[in-house]
């Protein structure tokens, strides 16, 4: 049992850093702002909730998970939220979307 | 393992640091300090649990609430100019 759950946490966290830098990626190759919120978004949600994940799996039933679980939540909420303030104050800033013609 | 997890965090904030300096637009070095801010949350958890000690999510979880408090800042003080002193409400005030 201890074993299964070390694999999935093995998995969980590798596959979050693998979104994760492929997040990073993303955000150096978009030509344009917005894509590259889109790809930083991404990886914040993804990438990290992945990453929790594997790591609630390794604290099993303990106030360690119930951090953990707080912090995704709250990063769930929080990452969105900034993500659309920034495009809301980027649009106000005159910064046109990128549009293939 | 957590090496595994931190060594592709680092690479990723790595990344993320470049494109802070790359950045055309103000917005880009916005979002790629957001970015890294969340990433540095990632950091903290997964060194707690390679050093065995849990109690760095605390330190975590308090670093997401200001790195989050910390952009809606800059960003209002991107959009209106100051962070808000008192003045007559322009008609377009949003």
């Amino acid at each position: 049992m201890q074993l299964l759950l070390d694999a999935i946490s093995w998995i969980c966290l590798l596959s979050g850093g693998f979104f994760v830098v492929a997040g990073g990626i993303g955000l150096l190759r978009f030509p344009d702002f917005f894509t590259r919120l889109h790809a930083a978004s991404v990886t914040d949600t993804l990438g990290t909730g992945l990453i929790l994940l594997g790591l609630m799996l390794q604290s099993g039933f303990s106030q360690a998970s119930v951090k953990l679980i707080l912090i995704l939540v709250f990063l769930f909420f929080s990452s969105p939220t900034a993500a659309h303030a920034l495009a809301k104050a980027a649009l106000h800033g005159k910064l046109v979307p990128f549009v293939k013609r | 393992m957590y090496i595994a997890g931190i060594a592709a965090v680092l690479v990723t904030m790595a990344l993320t640091l470049a494109r802070a300096f790359m950045g055309p637009t103000v917005y880009d070095r916005i979002l790629a300090v957001n970015s890294f801010g969340t990433k540095t949350v990632l950091i903290i958890a997964l060194y707690g649990y390679f050093t065995g000690r849990p109690d760095f999510l605390d330190i975590a979880l308090v670093y997401a609430l200001i790195n989050f408090i910390g952009t809606i800042a800059v960003l209002k003080f991107f959009e209106y100019g100051d962070l808000g002193r008192d003045r007559p409400s322009q008609p377009d005030d949003i």
